[in-house]
């Protein structure tokens, strides 16, 4: 084994491992029993969780301040004077998502062996759920823009491929469609961004460019805001902020265990990731620092409470994470970076146990997914139950679990940096996530049966293939909170901290009376949301209709989803296919199919008058010949 | 042809001026022409043809002598053969012809045309 390790934590073993197994899968598995298809992937993923870990510890063995390995896999582009490598980074920031990306990742691969089971397209699922894997470590472990977009597009090509992985569904189709699209314009802004760096920098390596942007812009100064915006909107539609997060919602149209790994707990975080990588050129924009944190807290506030009235429990869960990811852009955006991925790294546990959960509700129910129809799960799922209580308790951020710690960190830093007002806008999130999270649980866990007959006949516990993914990620869940006590100075902010600057505000001090004080405010408004949600839906079941019509108006806002579909519907996709339908009626079918049509049938015409010189009569030929000949000699005798 | 070879050192020191044997020539290549162009019967339209090749032959073998080379005189003998090729293939394609249309008239042979 001492032989195999140094080998086996070089970097670039992480991505291609995966990839490897999605080829294998992908090419051969259709030929394969499910059992090796399952083994092959599972395998390479646990594999690359190994490589993850083994690079985690060569890492460790160096010096705190000297913990970046990097290995170039050659040049991709060289281009005048553009280069562009094939290189990987592995640093504290890299290597957090690399461990959290590979080891939730195997978690719901095993999860997925039993969850799509019975599943006509087995390989495909692995095939794709593999290239995830290795497209996302790509993305996180890259050492440049250009191929971490090459990460970020892949990532978003197997969202797209698996949110229609159902694709006879005609709602699963559009829905990977929306998502391919919606993320389409945040894309386009990063493409400009990474064009503009060309020119400024003429690199897009990240350590050059992060060295030398102080002395190319500074600080303060509109090109550094509006390039760090632009980085920002592509994060906006990665990472489903307003005003780009409507594809996430749909994005439930996909298999479950793809719900948790891509639209929870890694894809949606990319977007986080790549404003905490770019941190050193947020922090030369006060300005986008000040958008990003409003932007998330608003999105924060705005997503949770959609899902307060939801009732389907995927979307629930949905809008959850778009909350979620809001607290951690909030985070960044007061240079809490450090926080902000912590908050991403406690969110990949909870956020993708409570989709597996639902899953494994959803696959006990025979695909029922209305909250409306479930109810005293409770008694026949234990394992199932307890595991979503523990997920349900870590997102509203209750001590001791993990969500707690990282999302008070959040709102601290918030607080302590001046932002009053955001502050009051994360807590008032915290306690709409109190109580949607806890309406959830006790409509589909607690109370009176409410199940259609033939989804109570069908009701079963989940295989272990299922039960063990979830029981692990509760326990982390429970536990990865840990890692950040005390706050702003735990294990995981003295490892990560080296990869992001210095802000002013960060203190990293003693957790003050006044620390305690505000962390202690947010825990009541969870625990108050989480008591109203007690009251209404366990003890005074009759209760939300009456208070659904004793406000009409905000009620119908809220499960309308304040209409912003149908608003972008009217003002962004009517008027497009609108322009598209007549562009193709007037200008393709007139100018472009005319032009074609118009030289085929002028082609056509001159053929018709030139084949009546064809006569097949064999004198009139040679009499052209003769008169032709005649021509010509004439023609050389007098002119030539 | 022969008879156009008598004089040992060139025509022009001979009885007949090569202007002769090119106006002979031309009139003979010219009934040539006249022929395929106005006549039906493919074997009459077949002559008119070698006609036009011999025409052809004794310009070569006037310039040939007037001009004291032997390069003329052997194109003839080119001429000659590829005609007599010539005149295997194309009776062949007459007979052919005769079997499948009963006839030799050119004006019943119109299948190639667009």
């Amino acid at each position: 084994m001492s032989h195999i390790w140094p080998m086996f934590n070089q970097i670039w073993l992480i991505p291609v491992i995966p990839l490897v197994g999605s080829l294998v899968v992908g090419l051969m598995g259709r030929s394969m029993r499910r059992g090796s298809v399952a083994l092959i992937a599972c395998g390479a993923a646990s594999l690359a969780l190994l490589a993850s870990l083994a690079s985690f510890w060569r890492l460790l063995s160096l010096p705190p301040d000297a913990r970046v390995l990097r290995h170039s896999l050659g040049s991709w582009i060289a281009s005048g004077e553009l280069s562009v490598a094939f290189g990987f980074l592995f640093d504290p920031l890299s290597a957090t998502m690399a461990l959290v990306v590979t080891g939730v990742g195997l978690l719901i691969h095993v999860y997925s062996i039993g969850y799509m089971g019975e599943d006509r397209d087995y390989h495909r699922f692995f095939s794709l759920l593999n290239l995830f894997l290795a497209e996302m470590l790509v993305l996180v472990l890259a050492d440049n823009y250009l191929l971490l977009f090459l990460g970020w597009e892949g990532v978003g090509l197997c969202s797209y491929l698996l949110i229609a992985f159902w694709f006879e569904r005609p709602a699963a189709a559009s829905a990977g469609t929306k998502a391919f699209l919606v993320n389409r314009i945040g894309d386009a802004a990063v493409v400009v961004a990474m064009i503009w760096m060309i020119l400024l920098f003429g690199t897009l390596d990240f350590q050059t460019i992060f060295t030398g942007a102080p002395a190319t812009l500074s600080h303060g100064s509109l090109a550094a805001s509006v390039l760090s915006l632009l980085l920002f909107a592509g994060a906006v539609g990665k990472s489903a902020q307003l005003p780009l997060y409507v594809w996430l919602p749909d994005a439930m149209e996909g298999p479950t265990p793809v719900s948790a790994l891509i639209h929870a707990a890694t894809m949606v975080t990319a977007g986080v990731y790549m404003v905490a990588r770019s941190a050193p050129l947020f922090q030369l924009a006060p300005v986008s620092l000040e958008i990003v944190a409003w932007v998330g807290g608003i999105t924060a506030l705005y997503a949770a409470s959609i899902a307060l009235v939801q009732t389907d429990i995927k979307r629930i869960i949905a809008y959850s994470t778009i909350s979620q990811l809001g607290y951690m852009f909030l985070g960044l955006g007061v240079g809490a970076y450090a926080a902000g991925i912590f908050h991403l790294m406690t969110h990949a546990f909870f956020k993708a146990l409570l989709f597996l959960a639902a899953g494994s509700v959803i696959h006990a129910l025979a695909g029922e997914q209305d909250l409306r129809r479930m109810g005293g799960l409770r008694r026949s799922l234990r394992v199932t139950a307890g595991c979503f209580l523990v997920g349900a308790l870590a997102n509203a951020g209750i001590i001791p679990f993990a969500g707690f710690w990282s999302k008070d960190e959040i709102l601290l830093a918030a607080y302590a940096s001046g932002h009053r007002l955001l502050w009051i806008v994360g807590a008032l999130t915290a306690a709409g996530t109190g109580f949607y999270m806890f309406r959830l649980y006790f409509l589909a866990f607690e109370g009176e049966s409410r199940l259609t007959p033939e989804a109570a006949s069908h009701l079963h516990e989940s295989p272990w293939s299922m039960r063990l993914p979830l029981v692990l990620l509760a326990l982390g869940s429970a536990t990865v909170g840990f890692f950040g006590i005390p706050p702003e100075s735990g294990v995981f902010h003295r490892f990560l901290g080296p990869s992001f600057p210095v802000s002013g505000h960060q203190g990293g001090s003693a957790p003050s009376p006044s620390g305690i004080g505000l962390a202690l405010a947010a825990l009541v408004m969870a625990g108050a949301g989480i008591l109203m949600a007690f009251r209404y839906y366990l003890r005074d079941p009759k209760e939300p209709e009456a208070l659904a019509e004793r406000y009409p108006t905000l009620y119908r806002i809220l499960v309308h989803k304040y209409w912003v579909d149908e608003l972008y519907d009217d003002l962004v996709v009517r008027p497009t296919m609108a322009g598209a339908r007549f562009v193709s009626a007037s200008f393709d079918a007139g100018l472009v199919d005319g032009a074609v049509n118009g030289i085929g049938s002028l082609l056509g015409s001159a053929g018709a008058l030139l084949r009546r010189l064809q006569t097949g009569h064999v004198p009139a030929y040679v009499l052209s010949i003769l008169v032709g000949a005649v021509v010509l000699l004439g023609y050389l005798a007098f002119h030539g | 042809m022969r008879g156009a070879g008598c004089g040992v050192r060139g025509a022009m020191t001979g009885t007949v001026p090569l202007s002769a044997y090119l106006i002979l020539s031309a009139a003979l290549f010219a009934i040539g022409v006249i022929g395929v162009v106005i006549r039906r019967n493919a074997l009459i339209i077949f002559m008119a043809i070698e006609l036009m090749l011999n025409a052809v032959n004794l310009t070569f073998v006037a310039f040939s002598k007037f001009l004291g080379s032997m390069d003329g005189q052997i194109i003839v003998f080119f001429v000659m053969a590829v005609a007599a090729a010539e005149v295997a293939l194309g009776l062949a394609i007459i007979i052919a012809l005769y079997r499948n249309k009963e006839s030799v008239n050119v004006d019943d042979i119109n299948l190639l045309k667009g």
